[in-house]
């Protein structure tokens, strides 16, 4: 599959009431987003607002981040499952606004939810502080269960990031990047010597604000599949969740899966990239030996000779992060694994709930449970009401100077399992 | 926890789901559990079917404290 | 602002005394003497420190002398009322390394004077000190003395002005077990792929994670006699009264909740709820019984399957929590469970 991708650059964000993408401004109109914001009828009202690297903002309680992005040649949309109708994405060309992104927040379920911080010490460990973000704050009507408000809010942010990606339709991209993978006899043909490798992505899949979404299903109801390292460029695999916000895919780091981009920069190099495996993190202890006895065979049937293995989140997902590496490297195939770690505040506990000799090739994304003073800073967008009870917070987070004692496990991105930040341990 | 109560000498029964990561912390007697967010129900049964099924664990889990066991030993069935 | 003041310890053979002959040389303490790596570490410490005394010590005498000599040195150490105190480094010089590891863990601990040393990672003296002491990696021969001093006197500097010290790779210390973040040059992606590409072509790799070794418990003799056995609940599925009165954390709790189960037969949605911030809470809020089953345990006691329910529990969150924390608490309670005469505990997990 071949998709062109083209970029973008946005500058600068604006309100008008006439929405438009010029000179790398994006103007919207705070009417027409609210009007597609709301065309749920779960939800009250979403405030819009924009926040801009280096301002003093923060932005909490974050559910999601998403990057606008336009379908503009080859089969299927955007966010296929939810804002286009299920058909395979992945090739042809789309266009992403690059330098922004669409932030979701609102208040769910009262604990679990991320940081965003636009200047101080809490930016330098979230991506999104580097993006000008379009903050869409929602609330709920009343009565509605959290189940389908945590929907609702997702939905709306797919919406209007979909609408903004809409502007950029007719433009000329400043830059394109061309990604082209091969079927399996083509790979073997054209790249006999280079060893054949895949990434297996395992998705977050424990529940409510736990979610995670491939073509509109519920990943906890996926057998592990294979799809073209392409298709996430087109939104396939969106998130719904943001329970320790720190190593919680949000939709953009899908739309921009590093992982993803750099086996595709060593694609017909020093590797053949022969495509991306999709798993899950599940509940039931079947659930994850099905799972990752899956996940090996497809990696084995496939005839792999290496694979890098990215977990999502933290505790008994470590098992299955466990389990895929042991069962793969029975196989004989060399295995890479990225996490996190919960080395306690001291950084002295141990920093995975499991262990095993076969996980010889470790990534971290660094300790969530390092202690960071967050300022008090001159805006808010979103409530505070809930900082002292999200994961990460404690009873006296927020001080009486304003200023907030976090772990850095509050903030969005922080220890990104997919390897999209620079944050390390050792 | 589990291994300080066991090393505090008192016999402990490990009741969860993801009994890998239990028998990875060092429990001795672990009973498999339903699922994460409720080890100990299933909300798709009635009250009165889940109560039992309940039930049906706890035995399980008294079973294995009143089992003599020289390493780690998970109850299933 | 005033220099810091620096003493050095080092062995018979770098004070240039002698080899293996002069090994059994006594401590010395020598005031206002700059010696052998002294020099080194003077220039490299500029105007910011300077060595006011070195001390000399014969490594066959220091370890076949240990109490005495460890006692002396100390002595010396404290009698010039230094900023820092540095050993070494002792590359890969055994006897060396375990006295430098010895006298600098005592500065360090005993007088609560920042010190350092240095050594080779096969030094007999890392095994022994890694985990209490920062011990710059140097390498395996005095050849290495300028790098080994290159990456010393900075964190020396550090340690003396009580400043944050960054990760082991950051810092060339041998790591201490104790996790320190940092911000790579890289990302993780592109980590993991150039580490994979390594792994491909069988070149060496460095993880960023060593996996640990777990230890283990012997279990206890079964309980003999159930329907006089008083049985306790312990979770860590967070089930809490109400409004979670002890404000235990979501995610990497602080503490644990007691709560008295007197007079409760069965959990309810109305009195309990999960404070547990990592799983999807909707189904123990609903029916809290489903991680702590106290509605079956009190069918149990009624019917005499069971002696008694302990009238107490013990609650916290295992969500992030730290292993190192979840221990103390646990040990903290078992005390208690055994002064309440508790025969056996069942521990629920989510």
């Amino acid at each position: 599959m071949k998709l062109e991708l083209g970029k973008i650059y946005i500058k600068d964000i604006k309100f008008d009431d006439c929405q438009r993408i010029e000179d790398g401004v994006l103007y919207v109109s705070k009417e027409e987003l609210t009007k597609i914001a709301l065309s749920d009828d779960h939800l009250a009202s979403a405030e819009f607002d924009i926040a801009k690297p280096g301002e003093s903002v923060r932005i909490t309680p974050v559910k999601d981040v998403i990057e606008p992005r336009v379908k503009v040649e080859g089969s299927g949309g955007v966010f296929p499952g939810w804002i286009a109708k299920v058909d395979t994405v992945g090739s042809g060309k789309t266009y992403a606004l690059k330098g922004m992104a669409v932030v979701t927040a609102g208040p769910i379920v009262g604990f679990q939810e991320g940081v965003i911080d636009m200047t101080g010490p809490g930016a330098d460990y979230t991506p999104f502080s580097k993006t000008i973000n379009l903050v869409m704050v929602c609330k709920p009507v009343e009565g509605l269960k959290q189940h389908a408000y945590e929907k609702a809010v997702r939905l709306a942010g797919f919406r209007v990031a979909a609408a903004v990606g809409e502007l950029a339709r007719s433009l000329e991209p400043d830059e394109t990047e061309v990604y082209e993978t091969c079927t399996i006899k083509e790979g073997l043909e054209k790249y006999p010597d280079l060893p054949r490798v895949a990434y297996v992505q395992m998705l977050q899949s424990q529940g409510l604000l736990h979610d995670t979404y491939v073509y509109g299903v519920d990943a906890k109801q996926i057998l592990p599949t294979i799809v073209s390292p392409t298709e996430v460029f087109d939104g396939a695999i969106v998130s719904g969740n943001c329970v320790s916000a720190c190593d919680k895919n949000p939709t953009y780091v899908h739309q921009n899966n590093p992982v993803v981009e750099e086996l595709f920069k060593q694609h017909g190099k020093t590797i053949n990239f022969v495509c991306h495996i999709l798993t899950n993190e599940n509940v039931f202890l079947a659930d994850k030996e099905r799972s990752s006895f899956f996940t090996a065979k497809i990696c084995k049937m496939l005839d792999l000779d290496g694979v890098i293995v990215s977990e999502e989140g933290f505790g008994n997902p470590d098992t299955d992060l466990i389990m895929n590496c042991k069962k793969i490297t029975a196989e004989g195939i060399k295995t890479v694994i990225i996490t996190d770690e919960y080395a306690g505040r001291d950084g002295k506990s141990q920093s995975l709930a499991d262990a095993h000799a076969s996980a010889d090739a470790v990534v971290t994304a660094g300790n969530a449970n390092e202690v960071v003073i967050l300022p008090k800073l001159d805006k808010l967008i979103g409530t505070l009401d809930y900082i002292n009870k999200i994961a990460g917070a404690s009873e006296t987070t927020l001080r009486e100077d304003g200023t907030l004692e976090v772990e850095i496990q509050v903030i969005t991105g922080a220890t990104s399992e997919v390897g999209f930040g620079y944050l390390s341990a050792r | 926890m589990v291994k300080e109560i066991e090393r505090a000498g008192i016999p402990v029964v490990h009741v969860c789901t993801v009994t890998p990561i239990s028998m990875t912390v060092g429990a001795n007697r672990i009973v498999p559990a339903i699922a994460i967010p409720h080890p100990l129900g299933n909300p798709n049964l009635d009250h009165e079917e889940e109560f039992k099924l309940r039930r049906k664990l706890v035995e399980k889990a008294l079973k294995a404290l009143e089992t003599e066991v020289d390493g780690q030993t998970v109850f299933e069935g | 602002m005033a220099k810091i003041k620096v003493v050095h310890y080092i062995n018979q053979f770098f004070a240039q005394i002698g080899g293996e002959e002069k090994a059994d040389y006594p401590a010395e303490l020598r005031v206002g003497e700059i010696i052998g790596p002294g020099t080194a570490f003077e220039s490299a410490f500029g105007d910011e420190a300077e060595i006011v005394a070195t001390i000399v010590c014969g490594d066959s005498y220091f370890n076949e002398n240990i109490d005495k000599a460890k006692a002396d040195i100390l002595e010396m150490v404290k009698s010039q009322k230094p900023d820092l105190f540095i050993a070494g480094p002792a590359f890969n010089a055994g006897r060396y390394g375990v006295a430098c590891g010895t006298i600098t863990d005592a500065v360090l601990n005993e007088l609560g004077i920042p010190a350092l040393t240095g050594m080779y990672e096969e030094n007999p003296g890392v095994d022994m000190f890694a985990s209490k002491l920062y011990i710059v990696s140097t390498k395996n021969s005095a050849a290495g003395m300028r790098a080994a001093v290159k990456k010393m006197a900075p964190l020396a500097l550090k340690l003396a002005r009580h400043e944050k010290i960054g990760a082991s790779v950051v810092e060339g210390y041998i790591p201490t077990g104790v996790r320190v973040n940092f911000f790579e040059k890289e990302r993780g992606a592109k980590r993991a792929v150039d580490m994979l590409l390594k792994k491909l072509s069988d070149k060496p790799f460095v993880t960023e994670y060593p996996m640990p070794d777990f230890d283990r418990v012997a279990p206890n003799p079964a309980v003999k006699d159930m329907a006089h056995a008083k049985i306790a609940l312990v979770t860590s599925g967070g089930i809490v009264p109400k409004g979670n009165p002890d404000h235990i954390e979501s995610s990497s709790a602080s503490h644990y909740g007691e709560y008295c189960l007197d007079g409760v037969e069965a959990l309810s949605s109305e009195t309990y709820e999960t404070a547990h911030g990592g799983y999807d809470p909707v189904y123990a809020n609903d029916d809290p019984n489903r991680v702590l089953p106290v509605d079956v345990l009190r069918q149990l006691e009624k019917e005499g399957v069971i002696g008694k329910l302990h009238d107490k529990y013990y609650s916290t969150v295992g969500n992030g929590t730290a292993v190192a924390s979840a221990k103390a608490f646990a040990a903290e309670y078992a005390q208690k469970l055994l002064e309440d005469h508790v025969d056996a505990v069942i521990l629920t997990s989510t």
